[in-house]
C-alpha cells in the first residue's frame, strides 16, 4: 500500500478546471462503488482512467454524464453540481452494438443526436453529411448498424456523439473489442478529433499503453471501495506517433511505473 | 443477421396432397354409402350450399357483421392493450399497483363475460365487441409489458444521455425497439378477435357467422354449416397471411430477427 501512495506525483499543467470530484461517494444497492474520490479534470485536458475490473472507472463516467448520482461528495461541472444528462457531455460506450438503433441507418443514428438539439430540420443534412464525412463512413451512410463492422460501428457511435458538439468527451473502453489494427487507427482518429477542437475526454480503459499513448495524464483506480491510488502526468510531444512514441524512453519508464501499479493493485488484493 | 431472409413464397404442391386426397375420399365415401345424415355431408354438398349461400348473401351479410365486430372490439382491445403495457412497463410504480389486479382478471375467461355483456349491452354489436376488446387486450397488454421492460438498457441510457424527455424517448427509442415483438403480440391477438367472435355468435348473440352456422345446424343443414365452417377457415387464414405480410413489410431486413413465430 505504501508503495502506492510513493508513485510520482503529479507535476499539474495549469489548465481551467472544468470538471471537478469533491470527496465523492458512490453505493449502488449497498454495495460501496467509490469512496472519497477527490478530481479536478482541466479544460481540453485528455484524462485516462486505468484500473483493474470492478474499480469503479465506468461509475465515474457515468457521474460525469448525469447517469448516476453521487451518494457523498459532489460532482461539478464549471463549478455547478452535476444533476442530469446534458447535450455538452457526450458519452461513448463500450458495447457498439446495444448503443446504436438497429432500425435506423447510419445516418438516421446520427440524426438521433441532431434531433435531441434545437438544431433546425433543414441543417441536419448537411451535419449528418459532415459527420460521416470526418468519420469515413460517408459510403456506408445508408447501412444499418448490423451491416457495419465493429470497427465502424464504433466510429458511428462516435460521429452521433461528436454530433452533440460536446465540450467533454467521456469514453468508457471504446475501443476494448476491436482488433488491434483498427485500434490503432481510431486512437489516432481520436486524439485528431480532439486535437483539432480542443474537448476534454476523459477515457476510462484497461490497457496501459493505450492510455499513455492517449493521456495527458493517467489516473489509476484501486477496487472495493474504488479510489484513487495513483496518478501519472505523461509528458510525451504531440502529435504522437504510433510507431515512435512507444519507443521514447518517457513512455517505457511511464509503462513500467504504471504496470508496478496495477500489479501492487492485485497482489493487494489477492493478500486482502 | 444482415441477410433478410425471403418468405417462403415459393408454391409448394406437396402441401395440397393430404388436404385434396381427404376430400376425394370423403366424396367417394359418400357416394359408395348413399350418405343420408344430419350431421354429415357430401363435400359437393357443401361446396354446392356454399355457393348459394355466397349468392343469396346470407354469408356475406354474416362476415360483414363478424368482421365488423371482431375488428372493432380488436382495435379497442389492441389501444387499451398498449396503452397499459406501454404505463406498466415504464412505471415500476404503476406495475406495482396494477400486478395483483392484473393477475386477478386475466384468467377470467373471456367467453365467461358473456352473460355479463347481455346484461349490460344486450344482443348486438356492442356486447360483442366488448368481449373481444377484453379478450384482445390482454396478450398486448402482457407482451407489450415485458416488451418494454426487456429493451436494452443501453438505448435507455443513450436517450438519457442525449436528454430526450419521456416522450420522445417512447417513440424514438422505446416504441420502435419494442416494436418487433409488440406485432408479434398483435398477430395473435388478431387470431383471437376471430376465434371469440364467433364464439360469441355461436353461444348467445344471433349475428354473424356463429350464428348463421348454428342456425344451418339446427335447421339439419350440414352442407351449409360446414361450408360456413370452411369459410371461416377461409378468413382466419387469410387475416394471418395478411399479418405475416405486413410483418415482413414493416420489419423487413433491419429487424426481422426478433420476430420470428
Amino acid at each position: 500500500m505504501n508503495k502506492v501512495e510513493q508513485t510520482s506525483k503529479p507535476r499539474r499543467a495549469v489548465r481551467e478546471e472544468l470538471i471537478a470530484f469533491r470527496n465523492v461517494n458512490l453505493d449502488l444497492g449497498g454495495r460501496k462503488i467509490l469512496q472519497d474520490i477527490d478530481l479536478a479534470v482541466g479544460k481540453g485536458e485528455f484524462l485516462c482512467i486505468v484500473g483493474p475490473s470492478g474499480c469503479g472507472k465506468t461509475s465515474m463516467l457515468r457521474l460525469i454524464a448525469g447517469l448516476f448520482h453521487v451518494s457523498k461528495g459532489e460532482v461539478l461541472y464549471r463549478g455547478k453540481p452535476v444533476t442530469k444528462p446534458r447535450q455538452d457531455i457526450a458519452i461513448v460506450f463500450q458495447d457498439y452494438g446495444k448503443a446504436l438503433l438497429p432500425w435506423r441507418t447510419a445516418a438516421g443514428n446520427i440524426s438521433l443526436a441532431l434531433e435531441a438539439t434545437d438544431a433546425p430540420k433543414a441543417q441536419r443534412e448537411m451535419r449528418i453529411a459532415e459527420l460521416l464525412d470526418k468519420i469515413g463512413l460517408t459510403d456506408h451512410a445508408d447501412k444499418f448498424p448490423g451491416q457495419l463492422s465493429g470497427g465502424m460501428q464504433q466510429r458511428l457511435q462516435m460521429a452521433r456523439c461528436l454530433a452533440q458538439e460536446p465540450a467533454v468527451l467521456l469514453m468508457d473502453e471504446p475501443f476494448g473489442a476491436l482488433d488491434a489494427l483498427t485500434r490503432q487507427a481510431l486512437q489516432d482518429e481520436v486524439l485528431s478529433i480532439v486535437a483539432g477542437s480542443g474537448t476534454t475526454v476523459v477515457f476510462v480503459t484497461h490497457d496501459l499503453e493505450e492510455a499513455i499513448y492517449l493521456g495527458d495524464r493517467v489516473i489509476g483506480l484501486c477496487p472495493n471501495p474504488g479510489r484513487i491510488s495513483a496518478a501519472f502526468e505523461v509528458d510525451l510531444a504531440r502529435p504522437r506517433d504510433q510507431l515512435t512514441t512507444p519507443e521514447q524512453p518517457e513512455f517505457l519508464r511511464l509503462r513500467r511505473e504504471l504496470f508496478d501499479f496495477i500489479k501492487e493493485v492485485e497482489t493487494h488484493e489477492v493478500l486482502a | 443477421m444482415s441477410s433478410g431472409a425471403a418468405p417462403r413464397s415459393r408454391f409448394d404442391w406437396r402441401g395440397f396432397v393430404v388436404p385434396v386426397l381427404l376430400v376425394i375420399t370423403a366424396q367417394v365415401a359418400a357416394v359408395v354409402t348413399h350418405l343420408q345424415s344430419d350431421s354429415l355431408a357430401a363435400p359437393s354438398e357443401i361446396l354446392v350450399a356454399g355457393i348459394e349461400a355466397l349468392m343469396d348473401g346470407t354469408v356475406l351479410r354474416a362476415t360483414r357483421d363478424t368482421l365488423i365486430m371482431a375488428l372493432s372490439g380488436l382495435a379497442i382491445g389492441v389501444a387499451v392493450g398498449l396503452f397499459l403495457g406501454l404505463l406498466l412497463g415504464l412505471s415500476r410504480i404503476a406495475d406495482r399497483l396494477m400486478e395483483f389486479s392484473i393477475e386477478a382478471f386475466r384468467p377470467i375467461p373471456s367467453v365467461a363475460l358473456i352473460p355479463v355483456a347481455m346484461l349490460v349491452y344486450g344482443f348486438g354489436y356492442r356486447m360483442e365487441i366488448s368481449i373481444v376488446a377484453f379478450a384482445t387486450a390482454w396478450p398486448m397488454l402482457l407482451f407489450t409489458r415485458s416488451a418494454v421492460g426487456s429493451i436494452e438498457p443501453r438505448l435507455v441510457e443513450v436517450s438519457r444521455a442525449l436528454g430526450f424527455g419521456v416522450l420522445a424517448r417512447v417513440w424514438k427509442i422505446i416504441l420502435p425497439a419494442a416494436l418487433p415483438r409488440i406485432f408479434v403480440a398483435f398477430r395473435l391477438a388478431v387470431g383471437i378477435a376471430l376465434i371469440v367472435a364467433v364464439t360469441v355468435e355461436i353461444a348467445a348473440n344471433p349475428y354473424g357467422l356463429g350464428y348463421t352456422m348454428m342456425v344451418a345446424q339446427q335447421s339439419l343443414r350440414p352442407g351449409l354449416m360446414f361450408a360456413i365452417l370452411i369459410w371461416i377457415g377461409l378468413i382466419g387464414w387469410f387475416l394471418n397471411a395478411l399479418m405475416i405480410w405486413a410483418q415482413h413489410r414493416l420489419f423487413g431486413p433491419a429487424a426481422m430477427t426478433a420476430v420470428q413465430l
